[in-house]
């Protein structure tokens, strides 16, 4: 490592003339991970309330599986929709594979796991209070889960920043169903990976310095929109 | 029929809310409930219609906070049957029989906003939803209070919240599942002057409590139970002046029950 300091100074400097090959990696970077956070959300979040407030018979097994789903290895996720997608494989005709479309899937399978088990938790644990309330209200079981997943509206602002953390910062699914295509696929970690290996260790640091500071800004706008919920929500 | 304004002594349409269909008598038959090998709820059989409070006394354990809920139809018995008006109890009905829990579960919103859900619930028009629920609130002394977040109420406010929660939908029935024991007394006279306003609306009343001045100052009726049975059921006056149980007369004179 010739000199770290020269690695910030070079960030910096991208950052500063907002760098166009720069400003397009992180806004991919962005689309792709967002995307794929608010898709794990439409389906993680009724899935997770729906589990906690169901009871059927092997709903622990079921339980189990989801909470191991969140340590999937992104390669394995990035592999498995690479099978999928690829010219032979079942969905080859939509011709996904090396599309920023198709890392929203990697990840979106990726952090739905970790969104829904989260939520599962999260809601669970309201539920012993609401619960007899809510039926004493006549309320359904889709009123019950609708009502819970509101009620739990900060922790879940919380959920969904887990989920991002994850989506953004691996590597593995998207490099394998990205292909890391300079102008078409090239997102921050993939561009990390690339000039590592390149040897460009300034530009690979200077990336992840950037990578570091937007996953912060978003913590801090998340942390923002938490206590504006809760003051608005008056909880 | 029991309607929220009536409680206020103002006039109203007559129309009823969630009593679209009646839920009187509620009744009990031959009621049995198990937990772990143990008897809870040991063979009961109760009805309750036409107007006034009956007030459920006994010991902790005596199962009066489960007969509730039997009766609610928030717990399903293990032996025999609940039925409100001949039927089992149904969600399309649950806002006919109010209910306050020991303990208020209020939602994260407003006071107000925590009584809308009530009637949102009941089915009633989002239209109407505000003004009934602002009368309600008003009914119950909290209109200063309608628009603070609920959980930062005090306790006894948030009892008067859940309280008049129950009753905004105009229930026929309302049962209170020992609403004033964690209240101060200011709460808990508050709690009691709600309670005789809704009684005198016509709602039939099932309220369960430790608090022997209370039962005094609001039953009609009396049930006494002990070990997962009513022991005796008896007009007020006559089981305030002598009841014909060894056990409930024990009790009365604060002897310790076992």
């Amino acid at each position: 490592m010739q000199d770290l300091g020269g690695a910030f100074a070079q960030a910096l400097w991208l950052i500063i003339e907002l760098d166009r090959d720069l400003v397009e990696i992180v806004g991919l970077s962005l689309r792709v991970s967002l995307s794929a956070v608010l898709l794990a959300a439409l389906i993680g979040f009724p899935l997770g309330a729906a589990i906690a407030v169901a009871r059927f018979p092997g709903r622990g097994v079921v339980v189990a599986a989801l909470n191991t789903f969140m340590g999937l290895p992104p390669v394995v996720v990035g592999l498995l929709i690479y099978v999928l997608l690829s010219r032979a494989g079942p969905l080859g005709e939509l011709g996904l594979l090396y599309t920023p479309s198709a890392m929203v899937v990697a990840q979106t399978v990726l952090v739905t796991p970790i969104v829904a088990a989260l939520t599962r938790q999260t809601v669970e644990d309201l539920r012993g209070e609401y619960e007899e309330q809510l039926h004493a209200f006549g309320v359904g079981a889709g009123g019950l889960v609708a009502t819970l997943l509101w009620e739990a509206r900060l922790s879940l602002v919380t959920v969904l920043l887990a989920g991002f953390g994850r989506a953004v910062a691996e590597v593995g699914a998207v490099i394998i169903v990205g292909g890391n295509i300079n102008h078409v696929t090239r997102v921050m970690t993939t561009a990390i990976a690339l000039e590592t290996s390149k040897g460009d260790l300034e530009l690979a640091l200077g990336l992840g310095i950037v990578l570091l500071v937007i996953v912060l800004v978003i913590n801090g706008l998340a942390s923002g929109l938490r206590s504006a919920v809760a003051q608005a929500s008056h909880v | 029929m029991s309607e929220a304004a009536a409680i206020a002594g103002s006039v109203a349409p007559v129309r009823t809310l969630a009593g679209g269909s009646a839920v009187l008598p509620i009744a009990g038959e031959g009621l049995v409930v198990r937990r772990g090998g143990r008897i809870l709820i040991d063979g009961i059989d109760a009805a309750f219609e036409g107007h006034g409070i009956t007030v459920v006394l006994g010991a902790n354990g005596a199962g009066k906070s489960l007969l509730l809920r039997l009766l609610a139809g928030l717990v399903k018995p293990d032996g025999g049957a609940v039925t409100w008006a001949g039927r089992p109890p149904d969600r399309g009905r649950a806002l006919g029989v109010g209910f306050v829990f020991q303990r208020p579960v209020m939602l994260r919103r407003t006071a107000i906003a925590n009584v809308r859900y009530a009637l949102k619930a009941a089915g009633v028009p989002r239209s109407e939803r505000d003004a009934i629920a602002r009368r309600a609130l008003q009914d119950a002394g909290l209109e200063a209070l309608a628009d603070w977040p609920a959980r930062l109420l005090s306790g006894g406010e948030q009892q008067r919240v859940a309280l008049a929660r129950a009753l905004a939908p105009a229930p026929q029935a309302l049962l209170l599942d020992e609403p004033t024991s964690n209240l101060d007394p200011a709460s808990t006279l508050a709690i009691e002057n709600l309670v005789g306003l809704a009684r005198e609306a016509g709602t039939r009343i099932v309220h369960v409590t430790h608090d022997l001045g209370q039962a005094r100052r609001l039953a009609d009726e009396v049930i006494f139970m002990h070990g997962g049975r009513i022991v005796e059921r008896a007009p007020a006056q006559s089981f305030f002046d002598g009841p014909s149980s060894g056990r409930a007369q024990a009790f009365l004179e604060g002897r310790i029950v076992l």
